[in-house]
């Protein structure tokens, strides 16, 4: 039997997870709608004055746009260990670190691509000024690969254990504060009209980083969840 | 030749001679450990001049910066001990890594603690988000983290394993923190203790504080050993030498 070429392999991993999500489409919804309950109820909290929730607006749609991702990324590895395809990846021929990383590329695709089109709406809701949405948009851009690479290597750390959705929260915080000061960082420079170029050049760097390392840490995490 | 040491070092990784080797040790430690850390409290409080800005809140020094020492020292060991046992696979560095981490929690909490109690009098507030501060809360919950996650497996080594490639995550994440932090917000000053050159501190304060260190030292080894050798009999519950003991307990 001749092996397919490692593009196959991954153009057909892309391919089926984007397929299972695009079946089940009522669940991509439900990050995105989470996320626009929790911003609105950020005015409710806080009163409706324009001043204060214009200041804490890029803040706030990071933190509800995290949260959302932390809420999800549980489910990440969830279908294939149940019908053990997880297994039959591990043993599969093709390396591991790159089929995770298509996983991871189709995971992003169905959570974090709806959360960052919803994002301007979220801003708009609680006043950010126009000029500021693209700053936004392009931290995003880089803030959430990140989180979805990092609570990657997490989620297959925890693929063994019976509850893991509390435990996650608890081992992604520390791992996600730098890319939320430095998120957050660009765009608070952009409202008050200093340069943003500098935060959001640190979070492509580490980015960057992410790319090259978490999928291989996410295969030998995986390695050790699974093996017993 | 100096073969003695590796077979020595070998020798001690096999759970008996570890075993025995702490159960001999740790009284020592222990001592150590009441007897340096009651000199360093009489050295800190009593002997030790107030300062002429800060009176004599600054005493909490004492134990607020051995404990801040600790809480990193602890995360180093942890980390190496991590490493050795992901790639060698020794069973000792996995204990030893996984009961490193309740000590060190336990010192980054003090840590936490001791630093807002002397916050309050000196810069008005129980806690600021200022970079140092920040970063050692980041450390208490990876610390809880590496914890949670060794207690959420069935299979205790698959939760070591698991639990030590978290803490090794964390020791490439813990400077990361710390730099984007630094750029964020800072207010607490810079270190006044130099391993290399001329301290900022006089001797008579500065004995307690260094005397205190070396109790912690003690301390953390006295309660590795101890939490390490239960862990060493519950892990090894069917082994020989296991049964031996549990004999030899009970003939006694």
């Amino acid at each position: 039997m001749s092996r397919p070429s490692l593009t196959t392999a991954c153009a057909a991993m892309l391919r089926r997870d984007l397929t299972l999500a695009w079946r089940r489409r009522g669940d991509i919804a439900m990050p995105v709608l989470y996320a626009l309950i929790v911003t609105m109820l950020f005015p409710f909290a806080l009163g409706p004055e324009d001043t204060l929730l214009q200041r804490i607006a890029g803040g706030v749609v990071l933190v509800t746009v995290l949260l959302a991702m932390l809420l999800a990324l549980d489910a990440m590895f969830a279908s294939d260990i149940e019908d053990g395809s997880l297994e039959q990846l591990v043993l599969a021929p093709q390396p591991l670190a790159l089929m995770l990383g298509m996983k991871i590329l189709a995971h992003w695709l169905t959570i974090a691509l709806p959360l960052i089109v919803i994002s301007p709406l979220m801003a708009a809701l609680l006043h950010l000024p126009a000029p500021v949405i693209p700053v936004l948009l392009l931290a995003l851009l880089l803030a959430t690969p990140l989180l979805s690479l990092l609570g990657a290597v997490l989620v297959a750390l925890t693929v063994g254990t019976r509850r893991s959705g509390m435990l996650l929260a608890l081992m992604l915080l520390p791992l996600c504060v730098p890319a939320v000061i430095f998120a957050a960082g660009a765009v608070a420079a952009a409202q008050q009209g200093l340069p943003w170029l500098a935060p959001i050049s640190w979070l492509g760097a580490a980015l960057v980083l992410a790319v090259v390392l978490a999928p291989l840490a996410c295969a030998a995490a995986l390695r050790i969840a699974l093996d017993s | 030749m100096a073969n003695w040491i590796p077979l020595w070092l070998h020798r001690l990784s096999s759970p008996p001679t570890f075993y025995r080797f702490a159960g001999t040790l740790q009284p020592w430690a222990m001592t150590l450990a009441l007897l340096l850390g009651a000199i360093a409290l009489y050295g800190g409080l009593v002997l030790a001049p107030a300062d002429y800005q800060q009176g004599d809140a600054y005493r909490i020094i004492f134990i607020h910066v051995p404990s801040a020492w600790m809480s990193m020292f602890i995360y180093a060991v942890m980390g190496v001990a991590s490493f050795i046992a992901l790639v060698w696979r020794i069973k000792l560095a996995e204990v030893v890594a996984m009961e490193s981490a309740p000590i060190g929690a336990a010192f980054t909490f003090i840590t936490l603690v001791t630093g807002s109690l002397w916050g309050k009098p000196m810069w008005g507030t129980w806690w600021t988000w200022d970079a140092r501060l920040t970063s050692e809360l980041v450390l208490l919950f990876l610390f809880l983290g590496v914890i949670g996650l060794y207690r959420a497996f069935e299979d205790r080594r698959q939760g070591a394993r698991a639990a030590a490639f978290l803490a090794i995550i964390g020791i490439i994440n813990v400077p990361i923190v710390h730099f984007s932090v630094n750029w964020w917000n800072t207010l607490h000053q810079g270190s006044t203790v130099n391993v290399f050159g001329q301290s900022k501190m006089s001797w008579d304060m500065l004995w307690p504080l260094l005397t205190m260190t070396l109790a912690t030292k003690f301390y953390y080894a006295a309660s590795l050993f101890r939490r390490a050798r239960t862990d060493l009999l519950a892990l090894e519950g069917g082994k020989d030498w296991v049964r031996q003991i549990a004999q030899d307990e009970d003939a006694r």
